[in-house]
């Protein structure tokens, strides 16, 4: 085992798969200059034709890494970050998502779209978007949200390796995280989340970066006497909720902390899912911990009270065991 | 006149011929209430698909618009799938999940028809930057409309292929409409065709009820994208015999005198059934080809009649691809 930061392990998915198969190759709005810092080596590793830099072009850029796509490349679209989809919304929309399924399997996808996400670090709405409950809508997207160095290289390989559209966030307050990552070939399967701390008394489901605010206040209540299980949903589109709804079987009490807009979110789908197939088990209302359904300011101040905080999951868990 | 052999001429005119033929029958089994769903036809525009397509080799891509029956048939498409798929059959080339906006036969290189007016740009665009990538000598083609020339994914995808140097060919098929607006109103050149100098590249308008003019210039432009003299933007001046969409819409925005002139005066069919008649054919050949393609879409409605519709489980079939083969 090693230890490595999560941007040096995104680097070393994209650096091992593009050396594993020539089809490969990642383009996006200066990524020959490594100017996000994720990929390192690359250029000159491989080269600008296969470390492409785009005009700024979003729909002309990932609706041509779609049309690559089905004629057997496997690109990896990078977005710089999540927002910039929007520009390229009917080519992920109209085209990625819907190409397999209109042409009766005649076409296949495989496409990855990388989408980092910054947020909390005044950028303003424009830039501060966490947009996977929007894609979350549209059949025929894989979504996830890797969050540590482990699972950023393993899913992201796994995502490259996927025959189908996979759209990743990647939570840039993780970036700079260290993790263990092993040696050997590392792949993490799509579709599973993983429990990152058991416990008892309340199941904490995280997306994307809430991991850290979760793990963060599962501490805080282990000393207060409550015993948290930390769930990091790891994979948005396929949704583990089999490991969600056996972990509310036994504890009971659910809190779902997310950092994207509160309505229509993720939260509110795993909301949804559980009171729906595990409402016998519940002992207390079902608690999210998001962001108001409310855009992001420039000011740090107006910004940092509108998204979630350990202290927040830890007031809203208390309450749940009252 | 540029020289082509008797069989390709014959090829030509029998595929003009099929899609005609399966236009008059798709629409007849529209109106008739046997066919549904948006439906618009080609019929007028037979010369600007086949004269392109025939430019093509059978690996070359091709990608079409909402307004796309004819596009497959000219890249060699079987009729009988065609049918069943607007018919909406589990035998359809799209297993009934397409319908006439989304006809498409990956098997003869047409990579899929789009219902969103230039969505297909940037598609046919990166399946060009694949060719390069991969040092193949293929060139991917792109139809769109006189419509899709004022969307952004035009201007965004002729810069990237002319930046990048890639084997693409650009077809703008103008039918003079966008929908029901001329493009009088809607397009700020008379001939789209001079767009082609803002990203320099080629750039030719030829008249699209003449077969062999649309051949021969975008053979020229097939030639070279797969010489690596990257992309070429052609437009076909041409028009739409039918109404926007079949059976459905108002006709007021444009005149009956100018569908009856382009109908009676510019019809692609004619037009080259006398060309080939100065070159030697005799009327009874041409009326032999249309015969045996009527009997090829007498086989194709019986087929596509015969054909069951697809399981109620199908419509939760290919949300995501089958696993591909083990690469082992």
């Amino acid at each position: 085992m090693r230890t490595v930061t999560y941007i040096q392990a995104v680097t070393e998915a994209m650096t091992e798969e593009m050396e594993r198969d020539e089809s490969v190759f990642i383009m996006g709005e200066d990524v020959a200059w490594n100017m996000m810092g994720d990929c390192t080596g690359m250029v000159e590793k491989f080269g600008t034709e296969r470390v492409r830099n785009t005009p700024i072009s979003e729909a002309g850029f990932v609706g041509a890494g779609a049309g690559a796509a089905m004629v057997g490349m496997r690109p990896i679209v990078h977005m710089l970050i999540a927002p910039f989809m929007y520009v390229a919304f009917d080519q992920i929309v109209s085209i990625i998502s819907k190409s397999t399924y209109t042409y009766g399997g005649q076409a296949r996808l495989p496409i990855t779209l990388r989408a980092p996400m910054m947020y909390g670090v005044s950028n303003a709405a424009q830039h501060s978007d966490r947009p996977y409950a929007t894609l979350m809508t549209i059949p025929g997207l894989k979504l996830i949200a890797p969050a540590s160095p482990h699972d950023a290289k393993g899913m992201l390989k796994a995502a490259i390796r996927d025959d189908n559209p996979v759209i990743t966030f990647e939570d840039r307050s993780l970036w700079g995280q260290s993790g263990e990552v092993p040696d050997d070939d590392l792949i993490v399967p799509l579709g599973q989340a993983a429990v990152r701390r058991e416990g008892t008394d309340v199941t904490v489901v995280t997306v994307a970066g809430a991991i850290t605010l979760g793990l963060a206040a599962a501490e805080q209540l282990a000393s207060e006497g409550v015993s948290v299980e930390v769930i990091d949903l790891r994979s948005i589109v396929p949704m583990d909720t089999d490991t969600i709804l056996e972990s509310v079987a036994k504890t009971g009490r659910l809190l779902i902390a997310d950092p994207a807009h509160e309505m229509g979110s993720v939260a509110s789908e795993i909301s949804a899912v559980v009171a729906q197939h595990g409402f016998w088990s519940l002992q207390a209302p079902i608690a999210r911990v998001t962001t108001p359904h409310c855009h992001v300011p420039f000011n740090a101040d107006l910004e940092k009270q509108l998204l979630p905080t350990a202290d927040k999951i830890v007031s809203e868990a208390r309450a749940l065991m009252e | 006149m540029i020289t082509i052999d008797d069989g390709v001429l014959r090829e030509m005119y029998r595929r003009m011929s099929r899609i005609r033929r399966f236009e008059d029958t798709t629409k007849e089994l529209l109106l008739a209430g046997e066919l549904y769903g948006a439906f618009h036809t080609s019929t007028g525009q037979e010369a600007s698909i086949v004269g392109s397509c025939m430019a093509l080799r059978i690996d070359d891509s091709m990608v079409g618009t909402h307004r796309s029956h004819g596009h497959p048939i000219g890249k060699g498409a079987q009729l009988d799938r065609l049918m069943a798929e607007l018919m909406g059959k589990e035998t359809g080339v799209n297993q009934g999940k397409g319908g006439s906006m989304h006809l498409s036969d990956f098997s003869v290189g047409s990579l899929g028809e789009t219902s969103i007016v230039g969505s297909g740009l940037p598609v046919s665009t990166g399946a060009a930057l694949a060719y390069k990538m991969r040092g193949e000598d293929k060139v991917s083609l792109c139809f769109f409309g006189d419509g899709a020339s004022s969307q952004g994914t035009f201007h965004e995808s002729l810069n990237i292929a002319s930046i990048w140097q890639l084997p693409v060919v650009y077809v703008c098929e103008n039918n003079g409409y966008g929908e029901l607006t001329s493009a009088k109103d809607a397009v700020s050149v008379e001939d789209i065709s001079v767009r082609a100098i803002g990203y320099d590249m080629p750039g030719v308008t030829v008249d699209g009820q003449d077969v062999l003019a649309v051949f021969e210039a975008v053979s020229e432009a097939v030639d070279l994208a797969r010489d690596g003299g990257g992309p070429s933007l052609v437009e076909t001046k041409t028009y739409r015999f039918e109404n926007h969409a079949v059976g459905r819409l108002p006709e007021h925005y444009r005149s009956a005198e100018e569908v009856e002139y382009w109908r009676t005066q510019r019809d692609p069919l004619v037009l080259f059934r006398q060309v080939l008649i100065e070159r030697g054919f005799d009327e009874q050949q041409i009326d032999d080809l249309d015969a045996a393609v009527s009997e090829e879409i007498v086989a194709a409605l019986e087929f596509a009649r015969q054909s069951p519709s697809p399981p109620p489980e199908a419509a939760f079939t290919h949300l995501f691809a089958d696993p591909a083969p083990s690469a082992g």
